[in-house]
């Protein structure tokens, strides 16, 4: 199907992909490895067809035997309409099926991937989870030959992205050809019965049965960064007791968003907050970071008789280091040395000493080489240290981080961790968002876990730690 | 959606009729013209299954626009024909004056409603199809301005989130109006530079999925123009004749040109 293939991006200097040789037979289901980076996604798109001939040079060839079907990364960007039903039949429209075939179809693929709402659900009222699924079935409807899966449940939820590979497992057809990227490996191996690894520019390195892979390539694809099953990850154990307390909330509650909740994070202590979707785990870290103002509760920090809500943004910075889900919703200039330098400097620090700090983060964080870069042309595992190096930028001692490891590779979660670990030991109190588990027990001194338990009065803190 | 006899007629019929309606009201001044309009377009509101309530509280802003209006023309206006009704200070209200405003504010109502009236009824997705099968309108078009349209409430949360992430990056502008000013002006371009990622990644999506393939399209969802609909159109082009011939046989009648 690929002869030495090639694609290199309109006005980029390095081929994107190269040299790919590859043969997939009909009805093969196969896994695509590979460090990020390694052109694992515009392979991808070159096999749906959706590289336009006018947005970069091409070098050998593609063919591919029947029609296919992509599903990305985000729900939220691939529903077109209102309706469910409607989006379903978006596809078939497009392609001119017969009117009085559509409807049919449309509830053939619903039914294949367990939707199990009626075709007039709205779609923005369903969950991350089920959004995937529908745009699943708007690709199953119109009878793919080749499914091309590109990382289809990086963003989603453990509960959703569970939803999604059922729905995968259940829908295919024995005839249909599946190509899939994902990091999580031990999430896909159920659905594949071959693996291929690639490498930045240098085409297939590995290519046959996972177990042959992983027995072959296991150490250094980990070390590449992806997630090969049955690689232990680090633990690291606080080297102190918790000191002083940094922030406590008592009885804080949102309307809607949150139900009360008390509870306090110290100086020298990581408090992981878990809880399924909707607990109100994201407003929790807003509340704590200063960001939102409680409707009711008190929230103190920094023996401060003002509330962090009530404070002046500087003030803010440099107590209390926010990290939100998105990465780019924290960048504010267009470049990556700009961003650590902007906190410093409105804190007003000399320039030479701005420049110190932003060159240490840099350096810290493994991006030194991207200093001159736009923030928002990084890829996610860079940008997400890039905006935990803005929070550490103001030497906060408290840090609010809202899914950190969300859709990293292995590298980028073993930094992140490790770097974690030591601001913990330096001093710093941490309070991390997660549904993450290994993030929990390699890191987390407590555990807050905002499970609703209606009726049942909620169960407060529980502690644990890597050892006991 | 609404239940009335005229609120199922197909979108774009219900769309030609408020313009057809609209469009007169355009062309006079006096307050006749526009007072009839506003009767008929009060009278037809049932028939489209709306309540008045529901449609005056989707008409507030035009109320705001009207005070606007009113205000101004008492104090400014030029023309002070007409007996002086009272001269609080240096200001001077005449009849004149308070008829042209009267006037203006009725007109605003009277165009503004039937447009209201249209999308209160109107299902998005039924308008787009529509627009493509009975005004061959193109589904590029159609089709992608409906799929924008979906994404515009996720601009919401998104401003909220990029104004919170700036507060805890360490910027706020207190109470400089020119910080605010740019901090605004810095969000704003940061919201426009995300809902363009997002719109490139779901056009993207939509391509893979044979938008814009050039094979023919086939329509899931049938909207039929029928005679109906064409009576409707009839009627509402009477309807609004009949409001203009009422106010030039009363005299009232005041071309906007001559």
């Amino acid at each position: 199907m690929l002869r030495g293939f090639g694609w290199r991006h309109a006005g980029r200097r390095n081929w994107a992909v190269r040299g790919v040789d590859l043969h997939i037979r009909s009805g093969e289901r196969v896994l695509l490895l590979g460090p990020s980076g390694s052109g694992k996604s515009t392979l991808l798109a070159a096999l749906a067809g959706l590289l336009p001939e006018d947005s970069g040079e091409s070098e050998g060839t593609v063919t591919v035997g029947g029609r296919p079907g992509i599903l990305f990364q985000d729900p939220q960007t691939q529903l077109v309409m209102a309706r469910s039903g409607d989006d379903v039949a978006f596809g078939l429209e497009n392609t001119g099926v017969r009117a009085a075939d559509i409807w049919p179809r449309v509830s053939d693929a619903l039914d294949r991937v367990g939707f199990a709402y009626p075709i007039t659900r709205q779609t923005h009222a369903l969950s991350g989870g089920e959004q995937q699924r529908l745009a699943l079935a708007g690709i199953l409807a119109l009878r793919p030959g080749l499914l091309l899966l590109d990382e289809p449940t990086a963003n989603l939820d453990p509960p959703g992205a569970e939803l999604v590979r059922e729905a995968i497992a259940k829908a295919l057809d024995p005839d249909t050809t599946l190509i899939i990227v994902e990091h999580r490996v031990a999430e896909a191996l159920p659905l594949v019965d071959r693996a291929v690894v690639l490498e930045p520019g240098g085409g297939v390195i590995a290519d046959g049965a996972p177990e042959v892979i992983f027995a072959g390539h296991g150490p250094a694809l980990a070390e590449q960064g992806v997630w090969v099953p049955g690689y232990p990850l680090p633990r690291f154990q606080a080297v102190s007791t918790p000191a002083d307390h940094l922030v406590r909330a008592k009885h804080v509650t949102v309307r809607d968003r949150l139900p009360p909740i008390s509870l306090a994070v110290s100086s020298g202590e990581v408090l992981a907050v878990t809880g399924p979707n909707g607990a109100g785990k994201s407003t929790m870290a807003l509340v704590m970071g200063g960001l939102l103002a409680p409707a009711s509760g008190r929230v103190t920090a920094f023996d401060d008789p003002k509330p962090p809500h009530r404070w002046r943004a500087r003030l803010l910075a440099e107590r209390i280091g926010s990290v939100f889900q998105s990465p780019e919703h924290q960048f504010v200039t267009s470049r990556v040395h700009d961003e650590l330098a902007l906190g410093p400097r409105r804190q007003g620090r000399s320039p030479a000493e701005v420049t110190r700090i932003a060159d240490d983060l840099l350096s810290r964080l493994r991006l030194t080489s991207l200093a001159g870069a736009n923030p928002h042309t990084l890829s996610g595992g860079e940008a997400r240290r890039l905006s935990v190096a803005t929070a550490l930028a103001t030497a906060p001692r408290l840090l609010v981080l809202d899914e950190p490891t969300f859709g990293q590779d292995r590298s980028t979660w073993i930094e992140l961790v490790t770097l974690l670990a030591t601001l913990r030991d330096e001093g710093h109190g941490i309070l991390a968002v997660t549904h993450d588990d290994a993030f929990v027990t390699s890191l987390a001194d407590r555990v807050h876990d905002l499970t609703p338990a209606e009726p049942l009065p909620r169960r407060n803190t529980s502690r644990f730690g890597p050892s006991t | 959606m609404s239940t009335g006899v005229l609120a199922r007629r197909n979108p774009v019929a219900k769309l030609g009729a408020a313009l057809l309606f609209s469009l007169p009201l355009v062309a006079t001044l006096d307050p006749v013209t526009p007072a009839l309009a506003l009767l008929i377009e009060l009278l037809a509101l049932p028939f489209f299954g709306l309540r008045y309530a529901v449609v005056a509280r989707r008409a507030w802003p035009l109320a705001l626009a009207a005070a606007g209006i009113l205000v101004t023309m008492t104090l400014f206006a030029a023309d002070r024909s007409g007996s002086v009704l009272a001269s609080p200070g240096p200001f001077v209200i005449t009849t004149g004056v308070l008829r042209d405003a009267l006037g203006l504010v009725l007109r605003v109502f009277a165009v503004a409603l039937p447009g209201i009236i249209v999308f209160a009824t109107t299902d998005p997705t039924d308008l787009a199809d529509a627009l493509v099968q009975n005004a061959k309108a193109p589904a590029r078009f159609a089709i992608g301005a409906l799929a924008a349209f979906r994404m515009i409430p996720l601009l919401t949360s998104e401003w909220q989130m990029l104004s919170l992430a700036r507060r805890a990056r360490g910027i706020d502008a207190g109470r400089n109006p020119l910080a605010k000013l740019h901090l605004f002006g810095s969000t704003a371009f940061a919201l426009l530079v995300g809902a363009l990622r997002r719109g490139g990644r779901l056009a993207t999506a939509m391509d893979a999925r044979g938008f814009d393939s050039g094979l023919p399209r086939t329509f899931a969802r049938i909207q039929k123009f029928s005679p109906a609909d064409v009576a409707l159109l009839v009627v509402t082009a009477l309807a609004s004749g009949a409001a203009l011939t009422i106010s030039i046989l009363t005299g009232f009648f005041n071309p906007i040109i001559g």
